[in-house]
């Protein structure tokens, strides 16, 4: 992982994460409901492979519509949403973010958050393939452009395409020109020149997010960690997609790492007594997230890393994610393709990822969270489970429930497994509980 | 002296149609010592489109894997995919792990959806001496380099099998290899002039039988094979009955049962349709001359079909089956997807609204390749044409 030199955590006791978290996302919202009074252009985008960077330039709005499915979930109001679509005809095994999103279209973009500007433009990407068929919602629906982002992923396992290698230039190749294209299209719609300077601006402070990232993530590998993966970091992927490339992103990733060195230094960890470190794999259940973290953390275990945060972070701790900015353009396609292989496509081969994160993270088990309606997470998952059980000999625990539709949350059958889960990691351990602790500098 | 022998058509077709059955229908593979003649291995791809061309080329014989269809019970897929996958994933995971396609040289798939690209870790896991791969066909035809990147990915595929089979792929063996591809796609248009002509001369699962075949025995045999039928079928002098003209939507990737074609053949004329559309994807020759490559991956962009996992702008989904219907002069549309297709799934709707808007009759069905009970579905179909024929009367 990659470091960068340590600041003084100055501001870092009077931080509070999920306040400012929470007031920036706030802000985002409110300025989302009245963009398309202000005839601000609005731009729908998705996590995984996007062009925000770009976007940015042309001082687009940016809506990110698995969201705005999310904060349904996250705000109890999704079986609503989801009904509604349910009843205009989508198939329960559909997408539940999709089902969400269609039904805003349908409450007329009435979102518990406010109102949802009508876009001008959505970047769509194969990294999901269900991004393809939700942009064409909109195409077909709203009549909304659309511009698919195709980014050349991980063909194979024990993939390398690194930068200098004919494969990694021919990757590289494509997404400039896709980028090249969709600056025109931008220019048109927004009767707007494309300014190079304020690329380079835009990626100077992204590439100062993502270091700051990169040690929060780093960070975790101490023990006893300092947060929880799967809920604090939560929070933090939200503000590095919705904030991507903006002064405010990067003050609050700042402060971020300043506060986690502190809690650090203070051989503070996010569970009183760190008995467990776990690996998460898989998408969150954003109706019972608190729910399921609990039942984790009353046995002293402690999620230290996702995989859901790198991929929903678009591969940004994966991949080098560092521009140049004095070759703008290339550089953010030399880094795209990169980051689509890196933290995005590797979904496939996703034994090699958890592999490294098993060992980087010093895990003593994953837990797969399994969607029935998302397979780009779920479709290999269980092979994965069966290949990471046989070849690393790593307790795993397998459980399933929705994204955001609370039809799936079964909670007896849940704990049941989880408590099961923590009997056996125990007898593995000798019964007693684990005492450990591990300061990694980041 | 031989006596002339009088050309019996039907006699002709049941042979062909024999011989294309036993090959449609037959998930497994050609072994090594059941190879057709002039062939090393085989190499597996998965459904939508492939550039079998480049396999052909290498003396590998392109075999689609499209699933296991409704005979093959699963033993160890069950553990390794989830319920809530779709079937030709599931049971293609089947027979990878049960060692069916144990002898393939490698299995390519596809971008089409996230539960295909999967499969290639599945195989990357579990069969680890096979060249498993993702060929990644872009989602974006519409942006300039496509076609470039289009044939880089070509050039790769080609360098990745050159390294299997420890020889180069020559530019005249591909060449070569599309001059056949090319008659083949003629026969199979012609093939399908006829269902839209003519439905009456040959049926939706006759039709099907003879094009899937190409899935399991070599292009040339194909082409001598399709030659015949259709010879026969022009032959044929069938009176036209009184059935619905019906475009039928959803085949493009996991395969309808056959029992489910032969409900749809009893009660309408199906008159244009999507099964297999990766295996006559180029709706014109690809041009046999210049740089093979690039021939094929200009015209998977310029000369191609459409289908629900291919984005392309000037290709708008309701655009072309609307073009589709009123091609075939079709009354109505039978709107199917696989049960937990995501893409078909979406797309369903997405038809079906637009048809609401357009006063077009549609049914919407959806389906399993691993299904075995069909009446209610025949029914539905019975109901639904019935309806139409009120309709047109
Ligand atoms: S299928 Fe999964 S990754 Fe894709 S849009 Fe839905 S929730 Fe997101
Ligand atoms: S049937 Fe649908 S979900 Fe299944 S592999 Fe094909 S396109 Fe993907």
């Amino acid at each position: 992982m990659s470091t960068t030199t340590t600041q003084p955590a100055t501001d870092a006791a009077e931080f509070n994460m999920r306040e400012e978290g929470s007031r920036l996302m706030k802000e985002w919202y409110a300025r989302l409901s009245t963009a398309n009074e202000r005839k601000a252009p609005v731009a729908n985008v998705f996590v995984m492979g996007n062009a925000v960077e770009i976007l940015r330039t042309f001082d687009f709005e940016l809506v990110f519509p698995e969201i705005n499915s999310l904060q349904t979930g996250v705000r109890k109001t999704s079986q609503e949403y989801i009904s509604l679509s349910e009843d205009y005809g989508y198939s329960p095994d559909v997408c539940s973010y999709v089902k969400a999103d269609v039904g805003l279209i349908l409450k007329e973009n009435e979102h518990p958050a406010g109102l949802i500007p009508k876009a001008d433009l959505a970047v769509s990407s194969n990294m999901c393939g269900t991004f393809i068929k939700w942009a064409e919602i909109w195409e077909r629906w709203l009549k909304t452009p659309v511009f698919v982002l195709d980014l050349p992923g991980q063909r194979a396992a024990g993939w390398q395409a690194r930068p200098g290698d004919a494969q990694h230039a021919a990757d590289t190749r494509w997404i400039e020109a896709q980028f090249k294209d969709l600056i025109e299209k931008c220019e048109k719609i927004t009767g707007k020149r494309f300014d190079m300077d304020r690329l380079a601006e835009v990626e100077e402070r992204v590439n100062k997010q993502v270091d700051h990232w990169n040690n929060v993530m780093a960070l975790n590998q101490n023990v006893p960690a300092p947060y929880n993966a799967m809920l604090d970091g939560l929070t933090y992927i939200g503000i590095m997609n919705v904030h991507r490339g903006t002064e405010e992103g990067v003050e609050f990733m700042r402060r971020l790492e300043a506060h986690t060195r502190a809690k650090v230094a203070r051989g503070e960890g996010r569970v009183a007594e760190e008995r467990f470190r776990l690996l998460f794999s898989g998408t969150p259940c954003y109706v019972s997230m608190r729910r399921l973290v609990e039942l984790f953390e009353t046995w002293g275990g402690v999620f230290a890393y996702s995989d859901y945060l790198t991929f929903a972070a678009g591969g940004m701790d994966a991949a080098d994610m560092r521009y140049d900015t004095s070759r703008p353009l290339e550089s953010l396609a030399e880094v795209t393709a990169m980051a689509a292989h890196r933290g995005l496509s590797n979904q496939f081969f996703a034994h090699e990822r958890l592999a490294q994160q098993i060992k980087d993270y010093a895990v003593d088990g994953i837990v797969f969270h399994g969607i029935k309606s998302c397979r780009f997470v779920s479709s290999g998952m269980a092979d994965t489970r069966e290949f990471l059980n046989k070849r690393l000999d790593i307790p795993t625990l397998y459980i399933e429930s929705d994204l955001i539709d609370p039809r799936y949350w079964s909670d007896a059958q849940i704990k049941n497994r989880v408590d099961a889960f923590f009997e056996a990691l125990q007898q593995r351990a000798g019964g007693a509980p684990l005492s450990r602790s591990k300061t990694v500098s980041a | 002296m031989n006596a002339q022998v009088a050309y019996d058509h039907e006699a002709e077709l049941t042979t062909v149609l024999e011989r294309c059955n036993a090959a449609a229908r037959d998930y497994n593979i050609p072994s090594k010592s059941e190879l057709p003649e002039g062939y090393i291995g085989t190499l597996g791809h998965f459904p939508v489109y492939f550039p079998e061309e480049i396999v052909h080329a290498a003396k590998l014989l392109p075999v689609n894997i499209l699933g296991g269809g409704n005979k093959l019970e699963l033993k160890y897929a069950d553990a390794r995919m989830g319920s809530f996958i779709c079937s030709i994933c599931r049971s293609t995971t089947e027979l990878g792990l049960n060692g069916t396609l144990g002898d393939m040289a490698g299995f390519v798939t596809h971008p089409i959806c996230d539960a295909a690209k999967h499969l290639a870790g599945i195989w990357a896991r579990n069969l680890p001496d096979q060249l498993s791969q993702i060929l990644y066909l872009p989602q974006n035809v519409n942006s300039p380099g496509a076609a470039r990147y289009i044939a880089s990915e070509y050039q790769r595929l080609r360098g990745e099998i050159e390294k299997k089979i420890g020889h180069t792929i020559g530019d005249e063996a591909i060449r070569n290899s599309i001059q056949i591809y090319n008659v083949n796609r003629r026969l199979l248009r012609e093939l399908y002039r006829i269902r839209r002509d003519e439905p009456w001369k040959v049926s939706c699962t006759e039709a099907y039988l003879l094009m899937r075949a190409r899935t399991r025995i070599p292009c040339e045999e194909h082409n001598a094979l399709l030659s015949r039928a259709l010879d026969a079928i022009r032959h044929r002098s069938l009176p036209a009955q009184d059935k619905p003209r019906i475009v039928f939507v959803g085949g493009f990737c996991e395969q309808p049962p056959i029992e489910m074609l032969e409900a749809m053949d009893d009660n309408c004329y199906i008159v244009d349709d999507d099964l297999l559309v990766g295996l006559r994807w180029f709706t014109e020759d690809v041009p046999e001359t210049g740089d093979p490559i690039w021939a094929l991956a200009e015209s998977y962009i310029v000369r191609s079909e459409a289908s629900p996992v291919q984005h392309d702008e000037n290709k708008p989904k309701e655009g072309y089956l609307l073009d589709m219907v009123k091609n075939a002069k079709a009354d109505g549309a039978i709107l199917t997807a696989a049960k937990f297709c995501e893409p078909g799934l979406d797309e369903q709707i997405a038809w079906s609204k637009h048809f609401d808007a357009e006063n077009i009759p549609y049914l919407v069905l959806e389906f399993e390749e691993k299904m075995t009970s069909f009446e209610q579905m025949a029914m539905q179909v019975e109901t639904f044409a019935e309806s139409l024929l009120f309709a047109i009367a």
